[in-house]
């Protein structure tokens, strides 16, 4: 059986990883390369970078980030933050990245999103939304961390950027996000019954438990965890051993 | 010195395989090309090849690199991944168009009406993450790895062979599909060893090895 995915997500920023990342014995905790690594030692199935570079001159950083890493680590690597062009996406996946996700400039402009997967194919695209609940049973799409209301119902959203090509949906509660109570459980499961492609449940993680119900209440295909992981409070093997436990299948 | 050649028809980018090789094959020269001679002249070759498998049947040919694949596949050791498999066969459903034809067969996408889990959930296409490989049977590039020990995939499109003998591993999503292909020396698979930690690098490595 196919397994859910436990997928370490990178805040980088001018090529160092920022927010922190506290394990035990590392050399360097800024380096990506040392920190990708780590977690590809506790079986992380994926990682994910998000570029938090705020000067413009410091963009094609995660450039070489990428391609360091990619040398050394063999998983699949899924980079996003900053994206806007198709040729955006091409450099990135020809540092080294599998993935590259795309998230404000879809909102933006959608056919970027077609043009995109029409030329790199659809297994390299994934797109990006983050959403709020803002009626019972209803979540709107936002960009900027939160602060702008698209307008866009976020399960229509789903749908239109499926039909657009996208692969994957990272799809992130900013009502969760940063408040460590869990995933939106309601919002994940509504969209990942929505769309035929995967859908990666983010945003909320406090607890291994909460990584178990965004797999079986949410129905994700994978979830996504920043700081549950960076301060050495669990491993990702801890979590896919805590999922077993749950009848989930993953790899061990 | 043993050399790889790692056949590049610009279809995505290559480094990936090139790095994960180089990472099991030190001292052994990767070439990732499009040149004919050089595919010619290297002891191995990998066939790999993402995307859509009409565009990659005709940036095949317009680079001119059918023949030095056929003569590849017929002599020396020869590993395709991915679209790389798909297109050792005789006809993909994607796009309706001819494979190579080096193994009979066909190339066919998941059923949307068997894409169901044993709980009655839908499952996802593409087949994205790690999955079960079951071996078919002893081969020298299994060697060290566990029979159903799981590889990273994702793809929509899976290989049907015509002769049962050449399946060398299924893999279960919604129904069981071929999931590796072995005749003679061709081997090719359609989940990404340079993307499967640990156990795509044994895979590599064995590569490196066999002597078919």
């Amino acid at each position: 059986m196919l397994a859910k995915r436990i997928i370490p997500c990178l805040d980088v920023s001018a090529g160092r990883v920022v927010k922190g990342v506290n394990f035990v014995e590392l050399r360097d905790a800024g380096d990506p390369v040392e920190i990708a690594k780590r977690y590809d030692e506790q079986g992380a199935d994926e990682i994910t970078f998000l570029d938090i570079t705020a000067s413009s001159d410091d963009r094609d950083i995660i450039l070489h980030v990428v391609e360091q890493v990619a040398d050394q680590v063999f998983i699949p690597l899924t980079v996003g933050g900053g994206v806007r062009t198709v040729d955006d996406v091409r450099r990135l996946l020809n540092a080294g990245a599998d993935k590259v996700s795309i998230n404000t400039a879809a909102v933006n402009n959608p056919q970027v999103v077609a043009d995109a997967s029409g030329k790199v194919g659809s297994q390299c695209i994934v797109v990006a939304i983050d959403a709020k609940q803002t009626a019972p049973g209803k979540w709107q799409v936002f960009t900027h961390g939160g602060r702008n209301n698209t307008g866009l119902d976020a399960i229509e959203w789903a749908q239109r950027v499926e039909a657009l090509g996208a692969g994957e949906i990272l799809l992130t509660s900013m009502d969760r996000d940063g408040t460590k109570i869990g995933f939106d459980l309601g919002l994940t499961r509504a969209v990942s019954d929505a769309v035929r492609i995967p859908v990666i449940a983010s945003g909320g993680v406090g607890t291994l438990e909460h990584l178990a119900e965004g797999v079986s209440a949410g129905r994700a295909d994978a979830v996504l965890a920043a700081s549950i992981f960076h301060f050495g409070q669990h491993t990702v093997r801890e979590a896919k051993e805590l999922m077993r436990a749950r009848g989930i299948e993953v790899r061990l | 010195m043993t050399t790889v050649a790692i056949i590049d028809y610009g279809m995505g980018n290559l480094r990936s395989v090139a790095k994960a090789i180089e990472h099991v094959a030190p001292g052994h020269l990767v070439q990732v090309t499009s040149d004919p001679a050089v595919v010619a002249a290297s002891d191995r070759v990998v066939f790999p090849g993402q995307g859509a498998m009409p565009d990659c049947m005709r940036e095949l040919d317009l680079r001119g690199l059918r023949t030095a694949v056929l003569d590849a596949a017929a002599s020396k050791p020869f590993l395709g991944i991915c679209i790389g498999q798909q297109m050792l066969f005789d006809h993909s459903e994607e796009g309706e168009v001819a494979g190579l034809g080096i193994l009979a067969g066909n190339v066919i996408r998941f059923r949307e009406a068997e894409m169901l889990a044993a709980d009655g959930a839908r499952l996802k296409v593409p087949h994205m993450g790690w999955n079960e490989v079951w071996q078919a049977g002893p081969h020298p590039m299994w060697d060290g790895i566990p029979d159903g020990e799981r590889f990273y995939f994702v793809h929509s499109y899976f290989v049907a062979p015509a002769d049962e003998a050449v399946v060398a591993a299924q893999t279960a999503y919604g129904r069981r599909f071929t999931s590796a292909v072995a005749r003679a020396n061709i081997f090719a698979v359609q989940f990404h060893p340079e993307k499967s930690a640990h156990a795509g690098l044994r895979l590599l490595s064995n590569f490196i090895r066999w002597a078919p």
